[in-house]
């Protein structure tokens, strides 16, 4: 499958909800095959700007466009994604929850499979979830999973559908430092074995520099001391990231200057 | 000394302290009945035990002279047949419909208020209006179990579904689903578990909308025996009838949640159930 040049492009994207500007003046363009990392402080728009790719949340002005046509206002099979919780159906065991995408897209009625169907799409499953190391947890219900467990179940669902684009939402903010490491190592794998895009918001700026091609930070830059939502956040650094992999100083300091100051003054805008 | 919120009751203790309560109903009565008795052996307001289960055990053996069954199979069976049929009706309207107002907001929109003011109405207000429009037979009185039971479900199950995550039906949707594979496969299901919950708690209420309407105008039903034999102060028989009521409501409730328990695991899972 060739992949046009520019899968995704953004031109003077602007979000707002009434008067309020979240996002302002958003200019990109992404190939396909790249990881992208988000960072920023908390509040400011990472996270609508996921829902925006995602087509919960609609853009109020510019372009977005996904292969040159307008992305489409409603999720589809194309996104994939992984949020920080809820991501898998607690009344489904682990092989349920990767196997409801070829259950939806075989059976438009039922949405379930039997029969040999239903054994195919069970292989395929099961090879999935053996990849993400779920194999003895095959027929576990999520509640018995503990969270590290959740999301590489969530990861392996997400992938079923083989989406041109994943979007992660903080996948691993919940999780222990040394779970966070493998999770690390598997993300890595699959994006390199299946050329995956992926777009990840995390707050940990070590992160974003060790699995991502390419880092976004977000941040507020003008600012109305009178009209404190007239201004919103947009993309200030675009930093291809090298094969060192390691923050250069300043920025790691900037951005964690940036959340610092952030939290203290309570400028948070709740999304 | 611990905090009195740290004390737990074991096991075998826990069924002790649980049977006390009981023991002490048991007791007051005893000793109320055996004075009355003592004064006047005729007394009918507090039968001894053994006039009860005399009486109750001549009702569940013996055939009436007037019908040729016996009374308490048939009240139980006509009883029990208006409430299923009435929990059953409700349960599937609750349901659908929860599940059309809770997953389609269009939907919501149109149903929810109209949905809101009929659970409101008193359902024994409008029992009049029922006898009147089905007459006095058995649709009348599953109609007042459906009307008084069925909003309830409705928005109990509405409310569930609006308080799942939105990841979820999100999630479905990058997974390729349809409107209608969201609703029935994810929505629907888990539904189905609080479903269970919320008609246990219906429970109570569809007993007491069906004993009124038994009182009201039946030829046959628990509800109608007890208001039959009120006229002579029978409580020989009105005393076992509720208990038996009492039991009968009880493994109702205990098989429901036994079903729920078994099938939906994951469901009281996360409840946080902690019996």
């Amino acid at each position: 499958m060739s992949h046009p040049k520019n899968l995704l492009e953004a031109r003077r994207v602007e979000k707002r909800y009434g008067n309020q500007v979240v996002l302002e003046r958003i200019d990109f363009r992404v190939e396909a095959g790249e990881f992208i990392t988000l960072v920023g402080a908390s509040g400011c728009g990472k996270t609508t700007f996921l829902k925006l790719l995602l087509g919960t949340e609609r853009i109020s002005r510019g372009e977005l466009t996904l292969d040159g046509r307008p992305l489409p206002d409603e999720p589809g099979p194309d996104r994939g994604v992984v949020f920080q919780k809820y991501s898998v159906f607690p009344h489904l065991t682990v092989l349920g929850n990767v196997m409801m995408a070829e259950e939806l897209a075989g059976s438009r009625w039922l949405g379930k499979l039997f029969g040999s169907a239903r054994r195919r799409a069970a292989e395929a499953a099961t090879a999935r979830i053996e990849e993400v190391g779920l194999t003895h947890a095959l027929h576990k219900y999520p509640h018995e999973l503990s969270g590290g467990m959740q999301q590489r179940l969530a990861i392996a669902q997400a992938l079923m559908m083989q989406p041109r684009i994943l979007l992660l939402d903080e996948p691993f903010g919940a999780l222990d430092p040394g779970i966070r490491q493998d999770m690390h190592v598997l993300i890595t794998r699959l994006w390199r074995e299946q050329q995956l895009t992926i777009f990840m918001i995390t707050h940990d700026v070590k992160e974003a520099f060790a699995l991502g091609t390419r880092l976004w930070v977000f941040d507020k830059i003008r600012h109305d001391p009178q009209a404190p939502e007239a201004y919103g956040a947009t993309i200030t650094y675009d930093l291809a990231i090298g094969e060192n992999r390691r923050p250069p100083e300043d920025l790691a300091r900037t951005v964690d200057a940036m959340s610092e100051r952030r939290t203290q003054t309570h400028q948070e805008t709740p999304l | 000394m611990k905090r009195l919120i740290n004390y737990t009751p074991s096991r075998g203790s826990r069924w002790l302290l649980g049977l006390v309560p009981f023991a002490l109903v048991a007791m007051v009565y005893l000793a109320l009945s055996n004075a009355r008795l003592a004064e006047n052996p005729d007394d009918r307001l507090l039968p001894s035990p053994a006039t009860m289960a005399d009486t109750f055990s001549q009702l569940a053996t013996e055939a009436s002279v007037r019908t040729g069954t016996i009374p308490l199979w048939d009240d139980t069976f006509a009883s029990l047949e208006r409430l299923g049929l009435g929990i059953a009706i409700s349960a599937l309207i609750g349901l659908i419909v929860g599940l059309f107002t809770g997953g389609l907001p269009l939907v919501r929109a149109k149903l929810s208020p109209l949905v809101t003011v009929v659970s409101l109405i008193p359902p024994m207000a409008i029992l009049p209006i029922l006898f009147i429009a089905f007459g006095t037979g058995e649709m009348a009185k599953v109609a007042l179990i459906v009307i008084g039971v069925a909003p309830f479900l409705i928005r109990d199950l509405q409310n569930y579904a609006l308080r799942l995550p939105d990841e979820q039906l999100i999630k479905a949707q990058t997974l390729g689903a349809s409107s209608w594979q969201a609703l029935t496969r994810v929505l629907l299901p888990q539904l189905t578990t609080r479903l269970i919950d919320s008609t246990r708690l219906a429970l109570g209420s569809a007993w007491l909308f069906l004993i009124a309407a038994e009182a009201i105008a039946a030829q046959d039903g628990l509800g109608y025996r007890i208001f039959l034999v009120r006229r002579y102060l029978s409580m020989d028989v009105i005393l076992p009838y509720v208990a038996w009521i009492t039991l009968l409501a009880f493994v109702i409730d205990r098989v429901l949640a036994l079903i729920s328990r078994r099938s939906f695991p994951w469901y009281h899972a996360e409840a946080g159930d902690r019996e």
